[in-house]
């Protein structure tokens, strides 16, 4: 990290993607923090006289079948979104990163039985481990964050595998292994901060797709599990009121994207930030 | 090298489908609580779960059950769906009538609109155009597939009425279909697919493209007279085809999940249908046997692109193998 350490903010707030993707993305987690503290109305009130209300002072925009304030829906759902992407990358990256340093740490069959078990995982996507799971625990937002994690945790351990063996080759991990140093304090010591630029990289473009598969199980109805509101479950309901309420199916897919593409532009920005052969050129 | 190549990589085709096997078999196994009470909820008697254990073939002991579902299934002779009383090879063969040519259209948008794209942004690059499509890109990057799915019903369906809302007429016209019918009704869901995968694919393209057109043989080409379009397509597409075709190949693998979602959103009677109605149901029968053939899928798929990869450019074969 040595060779961003001094210019990284500079330089970031000079670099647009970076720039974009951060704001877009810092909106939508400053909407997550507010709904803690207030949204409009509570989501989940009921209001039947007052359902498919047009946008208005009372509801900026409007109400949907059950007459529920779609404002206070859209801005507490982005807290599911948010967790999914937390936890999901978290398991994702704990698991996998273990993997990818004991792989590159001890070499031989472990590291060939690691990468054995990865090249299997993919034949599970996050959706079908999702499904899999459902059909055992029942539908849910811990089951879908689960299901996500694991399926990202191959991607992640391949990646550590890959920037970490890189790292192992060079004179100054020779240099510590020559002093007596163990293998554990090498990976601590010189491996992970060396790699921790690439994982940042892959895990804030982990958690846009994190979202995007959240918001589709919620939408199959195997994710975030009612009355609690979420953007996917949102859709699938405004999908029901499509002729009556076209405008309801608008809302919760435009927050889907622009929390997404902020993640994917902020990704983007960090991976040229962050990597040293670039920054050495600037 | 090559055929050793594809020994090991055959090899290795077969044990990761009997480990994924492994893995949905003891998923399934792992139920808190027995399959059938699992399917019969918790009002079922005593009695009748005893009779559906038995039905089920789940007082066996777990290996015969297991040896018996893989036996089945590459004879072809797979269990009843519990919900449907059908072998689910049959169920899943009738529902892949529609997810197949689905995936296939979408797949053929994705490339060919991918590789418009791609070329068309690397061939103006930095200039608008450019910009353009990578901006294009990124904004199909980040749309959900269901949503872009529900607003091209908004559009096409509720706003100009020219496709109906969702619904499948099958491909015989004695029953109510044909062939343009059906294709006509895989045509929104398909685009809804093709949209993400195009714009990573059109990413790809665009780069593959740039790095090509740096090489030498490319500034030889047009030394010795040849036109930007004539290098471009007979030179550099040749040599960029590589990792789009990789890719590719797990986009397919990527269409055939996705489809699960969009076959919703259109009532589509596909597998992802399927399987989405055995969850609901509690047919885990159908839930095993479609995940297994999703995850099969998968494998396969990435199987054959590594034969293609060898057999396109020999050279990574036994880089592979070493």
């Amino acid at each position: 990290m040595s060779a961003t350490a001094p210019g990284f903010w500079p330089r970031a707030l000079r670099h647009p993607s970076f720039l974009i993707g951060a704001l877009l993305s810092a909106l939508v987690l400053a909407a997550a923090a507010l709904s803690l503290v207030w949204s409009p109305y509570p989501p989940a009130d009921i209001d039947i006289p007052n359902k498919l209300a047009p946008p208005s002072a009372a509801h900026w925009l409007g109400t949907d079948s059950l007459g529920r304030d779609v404002a206070s829906q859209l801005l507490v759902g982005s807290r599911a979104s948010i967790l999914v992407g937390v936890i999901a990358v978290g398991i994702g990256l704990l698991a996998g990163v273990a993997l990818g340093c004991l792989a590159s740490a001890q070499r031989g069959w472990v590291e060939e039985l690691i990468m054995r078990v990865t090249d299997f995982s993919i034949a599970f996507p996050a959706l079908l481990t999702a499904i899999l799971l459902t059909a055992i625990y029942g539908p849910g937002l811990l089951t879908s964050m689960v299901a996500i994690g694991l399926a990202y945790v191959p991607w992640f351990a391949r990646i550590t595998r890959g920037a970490a063996n890189a790292i192992w080759v060079r004179d100054y991990v020779l240099a510590a292994r020559a002093a007596g140093k163990g293998r554990w304090r090498i990976t601590l010591d010189h491996v992970l901060p060396n790699i921790a630029s690439v994982l940042i990289v892959q895990a804030t473009i982990q958690f846009g797709t994190a979202i995007l598969a959240e918001a589709a199980l919620s939408y199959l109805g195997l994710g975030t599990q009612p009355p609690q509101p979420s953007w996917g479950r949102m859709l699938n309901e405004a999908q029901t009121q499509i002729f009556q309420a076209p405008q309801l199916a608008i809302y919760p897919g435009v927050a889907i994207a622009v929390a997404v593409l902020g993640l994917n532009l902020m990704g983007d920005g960090l991976r040229d930030l962050l990597d040293p052969k670039l920054a050495r050129q600037r | 090298m090559l055929s050793w190549f594809l020994l090991k990589r055959l090899l290795t085709l077969v044990v990761t489908l009997a480990v994924a096997s492994g893995v949905v078999f003891a998923a399934l196994e792992l139920l808190p609580g027995s399959a059938a009470q699992v399917v019969l909820g918790d009002t079922a008697t005593p009695e009748s779960i005893a009779a559906l254990e038995a039905k089920l073939g789940l007082d066996q002991p777990a290996l015969t059950r297991y040896t018996r579902w893989i036996g089945g299934l590459l004879r072809g002779e797979t269990a009843l769906s519990i919900s449907y009383d059908t072998p689910t090879a049959e169920l899943i063969a009738q529902r892949l009538e529609v997810t197949l040519p689905l995936a296939l259209l979408a797949m053929a948008i994705t490339t060919v609109a991918a590789l418009a794209f791609g070329v068309y942004a690397a061939a103006h690059h930095n200039r608008l155009g450019d910009v353009g499509v990578m901006a294009g890109s990124q904004l199909g990057m980040a749309i959900p597939n269901f949503w872009f799915a529900i607003l091209l019903v908004l559009l096409f369906a509720v706003k100009l009425q020219w496709f109906s809302a969702g619904g499948f007429p099958g491909w015989r016209e004695d029953e109510g279909g044909g062939v343009l019918a059906a294709l006509k009704a895989l045509l929104l869901p398909a685009l809804s697919l093709a949209v993400i995968q195009s714009a990573m694919l059109a990413r790809v393209t665009r780069s593959a493209v740039l790095e090509v057109m740096r090489e030498d043989f490319v500034r030889t080409a047009r030394a010795k007279g040849l036109t930007r379009r004539a290098v471009l397509w007979r030179h550099v597409m040749r040599n960029a085809l590589i990792p789009v075709v990789t890719l590719m190949g797990l986009q397919f693998a990527n269409l055939v999940t996705s489809a699960i979602v969009v076959e919703n959103v259109f009532v589509l009677p596909g597998v992802g249908r399927l399987v989405f109605q055995a969850i609901s149901n509690r047919d885990l029968v159908v839930v095993r046997d479609t995940v297994m053939l999703l995850a099969a899928a998968v494998v396969l798929i990435n199987f054959l692109v590594d034969v293609i990869y060898a057999v396109i450019d020999p050279r990574l074969a036994p880089a592979e193998a070493s």
